[in-house]
């Protein structure tokens, strides 16, 4: 188990490490330097001694290769360098809006999974039955919904017109303030597992297994409890895992909707501002949490289900 | 005998899409960003404007017709772009192996890891904003899907006799690939384009509501969304209109995709798209 986990955790660096270098290059590849491309539009507003300096402060002067071998010694010891607005460690900025990121993402993933994961196992109990048509109707409807107009037309709903909620803002980071975001950003996901459960269901229904509990007289509920859900409940978690680092890249739409101050408003805020230390750090921190959850998943269905192999 | 109401509705919601952009100059009232006029901002839908008008006094409906346009480009043309990457990499690499295939295995799971509107995001950042720059963003972001299922049915195509008959006929690899490996994975790689073309539009509402897609005045739905934000307290209709655009446009594909895959597709109800 422990030698599992090792070698699962040594498999997400080199991807961890691709996934810096990708983005590194994707940001040398600005026509000029980082000091020119944070002027708007190429218009050069920077005074041409500031930009020298700051060529130099950021060494933007060294190559491209000898600037990234800079760059992940410097990740190595988990530093993400300085911001180029305000001058303060990535880090620290990073740290500051993770918590806001990790609620509103877990809020949303339980809304989707209270709901959508019972909802497709009674579609598939009941195959055709208006049930059925109704959920799944539902669900490929809410995979369709742009996730920014949910959140707009629930706050046009809940906060202006009825007044139960407040609109925007993380306020004192009470459940109130998470509501409505989580709501707009949980539907895609509630949609997607109701339908993942219900074929999961259903293509495990015809399986030998279940055919051989029920004609030796095993009773439905226990069919359901013992061989259905078991089963199931492997692809449903490894959709969770999967649909997590989906909801995390959401997320950013959803945050810059609500104002809500987590990594993906920061995200867009520092792309819009060119702030390219942050945009770096940020991909990468969505990168990692992405791959942990995918790491936990894997994990939890070789528990769940012994034909899994740890080795 | 199967009702096939998936493929139905959807064929009509995308076709009524599609005819919206089509015919858009000749179905607009007004042109979607002249049209401004500030004696007529804010108004709500009547027989005149039937979706409203917008904080500058333009059309809400002729913008949206014209919308479509912006929404079909972008979803068709990068889900397009998408499809010969994803199927180029995965074909060869499922039917040559070897390094290449290492190669392209480890480039697909790299791009399974970045989450791909946060990639598409990251590439916009240093485009400049504009439809060019969205196609080169959604293109290379959302292939990695048509690549596995590209490789993985080359794998198992590989060995069959008609293309071991191919190979001893003398005919090129890139002829095998061609006549002999493709035309038996269209089905699937057609239905995952059809479900990604949605996605796409979804992506592009979603890049130009934060200001980093289209930009306004471009009568972008996203956008327009963007706008509509500031006025929702006045004139929740300026938001109702393009979101229910992109909703049905979507619903369309989806419902297309879905009803394609129970024909072209029919043993893989679980594989997600």
């Amino acid at each position: 188990m422990a030698a599992f986990l090792l070698r699962r955790t040594l498999q997400t660096l080199p991807i961890l490490l691709a996934v810096a270098l990708l983005i590194f290059l994707l940001f040398s590849v600005i026509p000029g330097t980082f000091a020119s491309s944070m002027s708007d539009d190429g218009r050069s507003v920077i005074d041409a001694q500031v930009m020298e300096r700051m060529n130099k402060e950021f060494g933007f002067n060294d190559p491209v290769h000898v600037r990234f071998g800079k760059y992940v010694a410097q990740l190595a010891q988990l530093d993400l360098g300085m911001s180029f607005r305000t001058r303060q460690p990535v880090a620290k900025v990073l740290a500051e809006r993770m918590w806001p990121t990790f609620i509103l993402t877990l809020a949303s993933m339980i809304f989707a999974i209270a709901i959508g994961v019972p909802l497709g196992f009674i579609a598939a109990l009941r195959p055709g039955s208006w049930v059925d048509t109704v959920s799944m109707v539902g669900a490929v409807s809410g995979l369709s919904l742009p996730k920014f107009w949910l959140g707009l037309m629930l706050m046009y709903l809940f906060a202006l017109v009825l007044g139960w909620l407040p609109s925007f803002g993380y306020g004192d980071g009470g459940l109130r303030y998470l509501i409505l975001p989580s709501i707009a950003l949980g539907v895609a996901p509630l949609a997607l597992l109701a339908r993942t459960t219900r074929a999961a269901v259903l293509e495990i229904m015809n399986a030998d297994f279940v055919r051989t509990a029920r004609s030796k007289g095993m009773s439905e509920r226990k069919v359901v409890q013992w061989h259905l859900a078991r089963n199931a409940l492997v692809i449903v978690l490894t959709t969770i895992g999967l649909q997590f680092g989906t909801v995390i890249g959401q997320a950013v739409v959803v945050e810059k909707l609500f104002a809500w101050p987590g990594l993906g408003s920061l995200l867009v805020d520092s792309v819009t501002l060119r702030d390219i230390p942050v945009v770096q750090g940020a991909i990468l921190l969505i990168v990692l949490s992405f791959l942990v959850i995918n790491t936990l998943v894997d994990v939890l269905c070789a528990i769940i289900d012994p034909r899994i192999k740890y080795s | 005998m199967k009702f096939r109401a998936n493929l139905l509705i959807g064929g009509a919601l995308f076709g009524l899409v599609v005819i919206a952009g089509l015919f858009a100059p000749l179905l607009a009232h007004t042109d979607p960003v002249m049209g401004a006029n500030l004696m007529n901002a804010e108004l709500p839908p009547d027989t005149e404007f039937w979706f409203g008008t917008d904080a500058q006094g333009r059309d809400i409906y002729s913008r949206v017709l014209h919308g479509a346009r912006i929404s079909l480009t972008v979803g068709i043309v990068s889900q397009l772009i998408n499809t010969v990457i994803g199927v180029c990499l995965g074909l060869s690499a499922g039917y040559w192996g070897g390094w290449w295939d290492d190669f392209v295995s480890g480039l697909t799971n790299l791009m399974l890891a970045i989450p791909s509107l946060i990639f598409a995001l990251a590439i916009m950042a240093i485009l400049n904003p504009g439809l060019t720059s969205l196609l080169i963003a959604l293109g290379l972001t959302n292939w990695s899907f048509t690549c596995r299922l590209a490789r993985a049915s080359a794998l198992s195509l590989k060995s069959q006799g008609y293309v071991q008959a191919a190979k001893v006929l003398g005919y090129s690899d890139v002829r095998i690939m061609l006549t002999q490996l493709l035309p038996n994975m269209l089905g699937p790689i057609i239905v995952i384009g059809t479900l990604g073309m949605g996605g796409a539009v979804l992506a592009e509402a979603s890049l130009s509501f934060l200001g980093l897609g289209i930009r306004p005045p471009y009568p972008s739905w996203g956008s327009m969304l963007s706008d509509a934000r500031d006025q929702i307290t006045t004139a929740p209709w300026i938001s109702i209109f393009p979101g229910l655009a992109i909703f049905v446009t979507v619903l369309g594909l989806n419902l297309l995709g879905d009803g394609l895959r129970d024909i072209l597709d029919p043993q893989s109800r679980t594989r997600r798209a």
